[in-house]
């Protein structure tokens, strides 16, 4: 596995550093105001999902974030990943503006998103070959063949998603999202559809791969151990409408980290805590406000 | 422990019984042989018109004609199995038509909306419309027979798979389109990569039906004809001999029953557990 993780890296690219800038970031999703709506009684006004979220993400950091359900994170992933725009504000990577989705950052899918048609192999082959179109044929077999490796999956390269558990099927979502080299990994609560065991041990792997290539990531997650195990820094959302960022918290702890050992560092037990206090602070509200409604 | 009990247990001999596909098997036998005896006495006590036959007499004429279903003694005398060569060959030639025109032209309504509001008003009025409504038209404008059998099974063939595949094309599901997306695929390899193979079980299941219906048609359609299954059952009619008409029946039911059998394999093959 050390070995196989020394070539990983595609030989024409340099290392991959990615500076991300957020400014002034907002999301409004229009609502139904047409004279059809009228007519039909259905009408709703605009949604402000989020507002003003500035954010400087360090090349190589993994940061998560983390906030009340239904609060706007995955809008705000989407946004980075250029997949929805953002209705004020602007993203950029190493200064440079992008608006479209791009190959320069990857993204894991909660549902996994695999193509039920293509194997383990081939899911991974169409997103190598549609990044580098002119990449021979051997050398796409053989990235391939690491990250199949890399993310432990050797010996399930022919089969098909529906023959694979949903811990298997995120693994080839990740090998996916890392096999194209991106610059920056987005993971949109990842783990959320496994059960724990399996999310456990994904995590560890997380950590494990994160070590052997260390790139920017951003993580969405709702669970408070899996974002102190894995983060340099951890973004705390405010409840919606127009959500915003509440606080980044540090977490120092020295790396590699060990889930079993991971509450003796000192701090832990603090950032928890503050983490625990804000959550079901934020979410308490979130229920209060539906109650009153 | 428990090889203990299953040891001390005492070797029990196991009761009779069939599982569900022996009773299903014994059950359709039963229901058949009714059918047929009913038949048999319906048609000695004459409740029927003279030139109904009773099960036994028809059972005697479908052997022979199974038994024996390749002679060739001019047009009007030819065996079950050079009809039913004449009618796949004309079906097939209209479904290959018909799908040829389905399948772009419902790749093209399923991925433009502009498209797929300006053509809809034609599909809408055409899709209803009775094949055999057609059998004049196409004559018309075809000018012989055996074209406007093949016109006719082509554009009674178009709208399933039409319909089919449009809805696939414009239902992909978007996680698969954010996956490409995400990556910076072009539109031709989205359209080639994803799109089709997406909407692949669909395209499939609309085949399915429209070979279904082509099958359906063909009888009729060749009523116009010379040679082929529908031709027969025409002339067998017109010699007032129905235990011919009822072996033609059951011959284009198993036909049938094949071909659909054939494209539900295919549609298991696209699915890859995707619902379909
Ligand atoms: N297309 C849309 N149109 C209107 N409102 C939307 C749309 N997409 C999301 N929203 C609203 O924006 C808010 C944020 O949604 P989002 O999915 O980003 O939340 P989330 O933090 O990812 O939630 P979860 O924790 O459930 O994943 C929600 O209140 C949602 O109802
Ligand atoms: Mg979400």
């Amino acid at each position: 596995m050390q070995s196989s993780a020394s070539k990983m890296a595609l030989p024409s690219l340099e290392p991959p550093v990615a500076h991300l800038t957020l400014q002034g970031i907002s999301k409004v999703f229009p609502g139904r105001t047409g004279t059809v709506d009228k007519l039909l009684r259905r009408t709703s006004k605009p949604f402000v999902a989020i507002a003003d979220i500035d954010l400087e993400v360090e090349p190589n950091t993994f940061v998560s974030i983390i906030g009340p359900s239904g609060c706007g994170k995955s809008t705000l992933l989407n946004i980075i990943a250029g997949l929805s725009q953002p209705t004020t504000g602007q993203v950029s990577i190493n200064g440079q503006p992008v608006s479209a989705p791009g190959p320069d950052r990857g993204v894991v899918f909660q549902n996994y998103a695999l193509m039920p048609w293509m194997t383990v192999a081939e899911n991974i082959d169409f997103a190598v070959e549609t990044v580098y179109p002119s990449m021979g044929i051997a050398q796409r077999k053989s990235i391939v063949q690491d990250y199949i490796c890399l993310v432990g999956l050797r010996g399930a390269e022919a089969k098909h998603p529906h023959e694979l558990s949903g811990g298997m099927k995120q693994r080839v979502g990740i090998a996916r999202a890392l096999a194209i080299n991106p610059q920056i990994l987005l993971m949109d609560e990842p783990f959320g559809a496994l059960d724990a065991l399996t999310r456990g041990f994904l995590q560890d792997e997380i950590e494990r791969i994160w070590e052997q290539e260390r790139k920017t990531v951003i993580l969405i997650t709702h669970s408070i151990e899996e974002a102190l195990l894995l983060s340099d820094k951890i973004v705390m959302m405010t409840r919606g409408p127009a959500a915003g960022i509440a606080q980044v918290l540090d977490v120092p702890f020295p790396r590699p980290r060990r889930r079993e050992e991971l509450d003796q560092y000192p701090g832990y037990h603090e950032l928890k805590a503050a983490m625990e206090q804000h959550l079901s602070y934020e979410t308490r509200a979130v229920e209060e406000s539906r109650v009153r409604k | 422990m428990t090889h203990e009990v299953f040891r001390s247990a005492p070797p029990k001999v196991k009761p009779f019984r069939l599982n569900t596909d022996q009773q299903a098997f014994l059950l359709f036998i039963t229901i058949l042989l009714v059918f047929l005896g009913l038949w048999e006495l319906g048609a000695n006590a004459k409740l029927f018109l003279p030139i109904m036959p009773s099960a036994s007499q028809t059972i005697a004429d479908l052997w022979f004609w199974i038994s024996n279903p390749f002679f060739d003694n001019g047009p009007n005398d030819q065996g079950i199995g050079f009809l039913l060569l004449t009618s796949l060959r004309r079906v097939l030639s209209g479904f290959l038509i018909g799908t040829a025109i389905a399948i772009p032209l419902g790749i093209l309504i399923g991925l433009s909306p502009v498209v797929s509001k300006a053509v809809d008003p034609f599909i809408q009025i055409l899709r209803p419309v009775s094949p055999l409504a057609w059998l004049p038209l196409g004559l018309a404008l075809m000018r012989d027979s055996e074209r406007t059998a093949l016109f006719v099974i082509a554009i009674t063939s178009i709208w399933p798979t039409l319909i089919n595949t449009k809805f696939g094309v414009s239902n992909v599901d978007p996680a698969y389109l954010n996956v490409a997306h995400t990556l910076g695929a072009s539109r031709w390899r989205i359209i080639t990569k994803v799109i089709l193979p997406a909407a692949a079980p669909n395209i499939v299941s609309g085949l399915r039906i429209s070979l279904g219906i082509a099958w359906l048609v063909i009888v009729a359609a060749e009523i116009l004809l010379s040679g082929g299954i529908g031709y027969f059952v025409w002339n067998e009619w017109n010699n007032l001999k129905i235990t011919s008409i009822i072996t033609a029946i059951l011959i284009v039911g198993l036909v049938g029953l094949l071909m659909d059998y054939l494209f539900g394999v295919l549609q298991h093959r696209v699915s890859f557990g995707q619902r379909s």
